[in-house]
């Protein structure tokens, strides 16, 4: 953990490291430009160099930030919610739904723009049918929650393996990319953003809550808060995170895992710190990720998901070992 | 001045009846030990008590209004309890995890001023664990966590206490310590405590009034020296109990 005194400067630091990805994953591709050019091409909109930066680069970056940031803030609130470091945003099978609906839309041949809307719609139908199914009237019980939400995630696995398995050949590439999650065709709708100001200005409200449902539910009973409805409320802020995201780049994966927890070794377990850093972080990553996945075999381009993963992964299990050498 | 009282209170746990019409009311400055054997259902009437989960019939009543009509801020700002079993998932520090005590008396943005960290800074010094601030609570042992847990509801400063034997994992002098924690709450803060207890001999010492818990919905409640006798205890546990008389009192020996 680095002292209290650094966050602050920290989460400075990740937001001008955030601008300048974009930045610089726009200057960056199967046409680099130099520091100059790029300067020319960004006051040059009508420019052939103008065009590629603020018609395909810049779009696609602020796409990638977006969703890294939507992903990163999901796996936070669905750690809390479950109290397990191990869940991230698709564990209650949110994307599950997502994807079928996607999968399903490309076999009937559903234009590309409307993808997106099937992704929401999937998703919307999975979150309201694991909350109907876990809700019940008892107490909050997380457990069936968990079990409710993976059951829910399997059986969607298995009609997207039956979507793959009865596609044409010529279908199943795009269909893989999308369910490794990929930036290639994103967007970015102007409604996404309102979803992701609006739950960041949500949740660092809740901030302290959070921290104190983290301890368990009596523990935050006792502490005063209603936790039934608090625990609900991040069950759907999180799914509604985690849905826009999915709706515009696929399922990409370990971001929402990894980002919370590599945050956490960082700068602790208090929300009102641990958000704003895993959110800017996840931002940050997804764009180098992507920067990464268009250029590492250029012209041959990548599922982002791919590249998440192989940084991720080791990145992750160095931090962890060094952690626990220091004995945290 | 805050109390809290049982009126005609029924519970039970899964088909066991914890107490039939249980009528007590906790008032300030009273010291209340409840003794019985293991799963008589002490933790559920704690529970019940502290507004956690509902009674077959009766109330409960805080300041004169039932519990489960109060929004659980409300409630927290009045009565904390140390739950029997205290896990910590999260890697928070002990200061952060000490801090949490203030939460009901803070509003959605506030953050935590220089008083509530000093707050927290005593209760911490209070329980033994100075110098562990910093320490993540995730590794602490079962006795530290269990101290750091006294040390969190010292500092919600709740007028009414509920302890689920907060001895528990603790060492001799750590246990005084506990208890004599409770013993200035009560008596210079006027604020009262009820304390699950499996040692007759600390409620001895310590309590002003008992309640016992026989099972079958049988309790009863009253001063300290009413109740505790040898007739009572050997009822309670089912065993024969001896007595010896000290200096300080009269002790309490399972016999043979």
């Amino acid at each position: 953990m680095i002292p209290t005194t650094l966050r602050r400067s920290l989460l400075l630091l990740l937001m001008l490291m955030s601008v300048g990805s974009i930045f610089f994953a726009s200057a960056t591709g199967s046409v680099t430009l130099g520091w100059s050019e790029w300067l020319a091409a960004i006051q040059n909109s009508g420019s052939q160099h103008g065009e590629l930066i603020w018609r395909l680069r810049l779009p696609r970056a602020m796409a990638a930030w977006v969703v890294g940031a939507m992903l990163a803030m999901s796996g936070c609130l669905m750690q809390v919610l479950l109290r397990n470091p191990l869940a991230d945003p698709y564990v209650l099978g949110v994307s599950g739904g997502a994807a079928f609906a996607t999968l399903l839309g490309m076999v009937f041949g559903v234009a590309v723009g409307f993808l997106p809307w099937l992704a929401i719609l999937g998703a919307l139908v999975s979150i309201l049918l694991v909350f109907g199914l876990a809700r019940g009237t008892g107490p909050w019980s997380g457990t069936r929650l968990l079990l409710t939400g993976v059951v829910t995630a399997s059986g969607w696995a298995a009609l997207i393996s039956l979507i793959l398995s009865l596609s044409p050949d010529n279908s199943l590439r795009g269909m893989l990319f999308w369910l490794m999650g990929d930036l290639s065709y994103s967007t970015l709708p102007l409604w996404s953003l309102v979803v992701l100001a609006g739950s960041f200005v949500l949740t660092l409200a809740l901030a302290r809550s959070l921290n104190v449902l983290a301890m368990g539910e009596t523990t935050a009973r006792l502490l005063g808060e209603p936790t039934r409805h608090m625990l609900w409320l991040v069950y759907l802020l999180a799914s509604i995170l985690t849905a826009t995201a999915v709706s515009i780049a696929g399922s990409i994966g370990f971001v929402g895992l990894i980002v919370p927890h590599l945050m956490r070794l960082l700068v602790g377990s208090d929300h009102r710190i641990l958000i704003p850093a895993a959110t800017l972080f996840g931002g940050l990553f997804l764009v180098l990720s992507d920067t990464l996945a268009r250029t590492v075999l250029s012209p041959q381009q990548l599922p982002v998901g791919v590249i998440t993963a192989l940084l991720g992964v080791p990145l992750f299990l160095l931090l962890l070992n060094r952690a626990r050498l220091k004995g945290v | 001045m805050t109390s809290l009282a049982c009126q005609s209170l029924d519970v039970s746990i899964a088909g066991k009846n914890v107490c039939s019409s249980l009528d007590i009311e906790l008032k300030p400055k009273q010291f209340w030990g409840l003794l019985g054997p293991n799963g008589i259902g002490k933790t559920t009437l704690l529970k019940c008590m502290a507004g956690l989960s509902a009674p077959d019939s009766g109330t409960v009543l805080l300041e004169n209004q039932a519990i489960g009509k109060l929004p659980r801020r409300v409630i927290a700002r009045l009565l904390g309890m140390l739950q029997q079993h205290t896990v910590y998932v999260f890697d928070a520090s002990v200061l952060e995890t000490a801090m949490t005590g203030r939460h009901p008396h803070l509003s959605y943005w506030e953050r935590e001023g220089p008083q509530d960290k000093q707050k927290a800074l005593d209760a911490i010094r209070d329980v033994d664990l100075a110098g562990f601030e910093a320490r993540s609570v995730t590794s602490l042992s079962g006795g530290e966590a269990r101290r750091l847990a006294f040390a969190s509801l010292m500092v919600q400063e709740p007028a009414i206490l509920l302890l689920d034997e907060p001895t528990n994992h603790l060492d001799m002098k750590h246990q005084v310590r506990i208890m004599n924690q409770v013993e200035s709450q009560v008596t210079r803060a006027q604020r009262c405590a009820m304390i699950a207890l499996h040692d007759v001999n600390l409620a001895a010492r310590y309590c002003s009034h008992i309640l016992m818990l026989f099972g079958d919905g049988d309790w009863q409640a009253g001063p300290v020296d009413e109740l505790l006798n040898l007739e009572n205890l050997e009822r309670l546990y089912q065993c024969p109990v001896e007595t010896l008389q000290t200096p300080a009192g009269k002790r309490f020996l399972p016999g043979g």
